[in-house]
């Protein structure tokens, strides 16, 4: 078997709240392939939104090692961290986390821009990304011109359009009504088919059964690491 | 190129904000213009009244001695000199003697005011110099109409009299000026010549004069036999040599004693032009003074807008952050933004100063020149730079799961 995308080994994180020191992960180990579909669940508080971080390189642990596509995580410095997120990681926010001045095709450039591609070909790309996910005529709209299920999909397109290798979802369908979710969710289980690597954060069960594996996080432990069929 | 990326990117952002916040940048960036006008105004002004007193000392030549009774420069212990002798005429040639051919010397004495009356016409508030023949070869004037006086007209005390170009004018009204008969406060001269203008000293008219034999001008105007002397070396000569020797020799004609201090004193345009400088210098550095307040004002307003564009895009920051800012790439995003508000200033400023530049260069012979305007636009965007510093830094240093979190 190939090397896992991602290797946790004992992952603790602790955050000093005042005197108080709070321990959101208390050793967390996991290992995650190329072209899984996981949701993480858990209720909030249980370390899900940590972990997420970490996985995300948004956050480093405070012990235990991370390994994502070969690169040593934990030891990195902020820029080193700002790079490896630019390249490996795609993010899609429950927020949608859009600019919000700036039109859709410019919304999904701007992982390019930081990833030094020049104008032409970031356009080239971000069209192509956009087309993607169904958006073909909404390219120069902004974010108040699009409807929530719209937005999500820019979001998308701006995750996929560096190529990561993980997609990394925080509650995606949490600020949508539920058809617009299974839209995107439909789309979620499009790009899997196509081969990419999706990590779903969610508390909702049934947002959690369109994954392949289920993980479940109680008191920043691994609860349950179970894979799962869908009908 | 990445950085390339990053600056276009981070251009984009600076405009964007900057255009959605239209009023609360032009209020901001308000200090920078009043910091820029000032600059402008103010350095103009200063080259200005320069120019013009450079242009006005002139006159004076660079290479012309004026031996006087007192300094024009040093007014300190007066009561020390409070009994100086006079200069008398007679010095004044013994002065010729000793130098010989070396230097024109004129003596003169300058600047009484008087009336001058040609039949029914009257003019008041002439100034009246006397001169002497040399006078000519010093300051070359130009006539009209006749000559000025000679040495012969000098020492016989001839009651001659050259006409400045204003005087002529009013008197004659375009008629013959030379041969006429005019009245100096009553006492009559005739005309031997008329000036062409000569325009202005220190703001002073040179035209509105009349000169006179100095022979004359002593025994009937003066109430003291006193007189300057005016010396020029014919080459131009080292003026400081010339200085020391015609000091030598002065204290020969006054027979002072050695050890005994100079009774006169030696006056030359450059020390008039040192003192303007230093006055110049105080003058500019309060300028830079206020100046460089305003600015400073200026920049603390900059600064404190920029922490609150810094707070309010927090999570902006957060999700560039994610999506693989660096640090350098949101120092810059922030650090443009201050430095295009700071440059909108500095422009703003300009136009503001070029806009009042034909007012005030009705009082002063002066203009806004390109070095100003370079000047001018370094100092608004060194003024952007540093205050938005610091608000940029903090915006680099954003935690991005903290800042995403932001609402």
């Amino acid at each position: 078997m190939s090397l896992p995308l991602i290797q946790i080994e004992n992952v603790c994180k602790a955050y000093n709240m005042g005197a108080e020191t709070v321990h959101a992960l208390r050793g967390v180990n996991l290992e995650i392939f190329k072209g899984e579909y996981v949701a993480i669940m858990g209720p909030s508080g249980s370390g899900k939104s940590t972990l997420m971080n970490i996985l995300g390189c948004l956050d480093t642990p405070t012990s235990g090692s991370f390994i994502l596509n070969g690169h040593a995580v934990d030891q990195m410095d902020d820029d080193e961290l700002a790079d490896i997120r630019n390249r490996e990681i795609g993010f899609v926010f429950q927020t949608f986390n859009l600019l919000p001045r700036s039109t859709s095709l410019h919304n999904v450039e701007l992982p390019l821009i930081y990833a030094g591609v020049d104008l032409d070909e970031r356009l080239e790309i971000a069209r192509n990304a956009l087309i993607q996910v169904g958006l073909k005529e909404r390219m120069n709209h902004k974010p108040n011109e699009l409807s929530g299920g719209q937005r999500q999909r820019v979001a998308v397109a701006r995750a996929l359009v560096n190529n990561p290798s993980i997609l990394l979802a925080d509650e995606p369908t949490g600020n949508l009504d539920t058809a617009t979710g299974d839209e995107i969710m439909l789309l979620f289980d499009e790009l899997y088919k196509k081969g990419n690597t999706i990590i779903l954060v969610t508390h909702e069960e049934d947002i959690a059964q369109r994954a392949r594996r289920i993980i479940r996080i109680r008191d920043g432990r691994i609860a349950s690491d179970e894979p799962h069929q869908v009908s | 190129m990445k950085l390339k990326n990053e600056l276009s990117e981070s251009f984009r952002i600076a405009f964007d904000a900057i255009n959605a916040n239209k009023m609360r940048s032009i209020l901001t960036t308000l200090g920078i213009v009043i910091g820029v006008v000032t600059v402008s105004l103010m350095s103009m002004a200063i080259d200005g009244v320069s120019k013009s007193f450079v242009q006005s000392i002139s006159v004076l030549g660079s290479d012309i001695l004026y031996i006087e009774k007192e300094s024009w420069m040093d007014h300190s212990d007066w009561w020390k000199r409070r009994g100086r002798r006079d200069i008398e005429l007679s010095q004044a040639k013994e002065l010729v003697r000793l130098a010989g051919d070396r230097y024109i010397i004129s003596p003169y004495v300058s600047h009484q005011v008087c009336t001058v009356k040609y039949k029914e016409e009257s003019i008041t508030g002439v100034f009246m110099d006397g001169g002497s023949a040399a006078h000519q070869a010093v300051n070359k004037y130009t006539f009209s109409e006749g000559r000025f006086f000679d040495a012969n007209e000098v020492d016989g005390s001839r009651p001659v009299c050259v006409l400045g170009y204003d005087a002529v004018h009013s008197l004659f009204k375009g008629d013959n000026a030379v041969g006429k008969k005019v009245k100096l406060n009553d006492i009559t001269y005739e005309v031997i010549g008329a000036m062409e203008k000569r325009g202005t000293f220190m703001g002073f008219s040179m035209d509105n004069t009349v000169y006179i034999p100095v022979t004359r001008m002593l025994s009937d105007f003066a109430n003291r036999p006193n007189v300057s002397i005016l010396v020029k070396a014919p080459d131009m000569k080292n003026i400081d040599e010339m200085t020391e020797e015609i000091r030598g020799l002065m204290r020969k004609v006054r027979h002072l004693q050695p050890g005994e201090e100079d009774d006169f004193a030696i006056n030359k345009q450059g020390s008039l032009i040192d003192t303007f400088n230093k006055v110049n210098r105080i003058i500019s550095s309060c300028g830079l003074f206020i100046t460089g307040l305003s600015l400073f004002v200026g920049g603390i307003g900059i600064m404190n807008i920029m922490f609150v564009s810094v707070a309010e895009r927090t999570k902006e920051i957060g999700l560039r952050k994610a999506l693989g800012a660096r640090r350098r790439t949101i120092l810059l995003q922030f650090m443009l933004e201050a430095l295009l508000i700071c440059l909108f200033g500095g422009v703003i400023g300009l136009l503001i100063a070029f806009a009042f530049q034909p007012i005030v260069s009705i009082y002063i012979p002066a203009s806004i020149s390109l070095k100003t305007v370079v000047i001018a636009l370094l100092i608004a965007a060194a003024t952007g730079v540093i205050s938005g510093y610091i608000p940029a830094r903090r915006a680099a240093e954003m935690d991005p799961v903290d800042s995403l979190r932001n609402e």
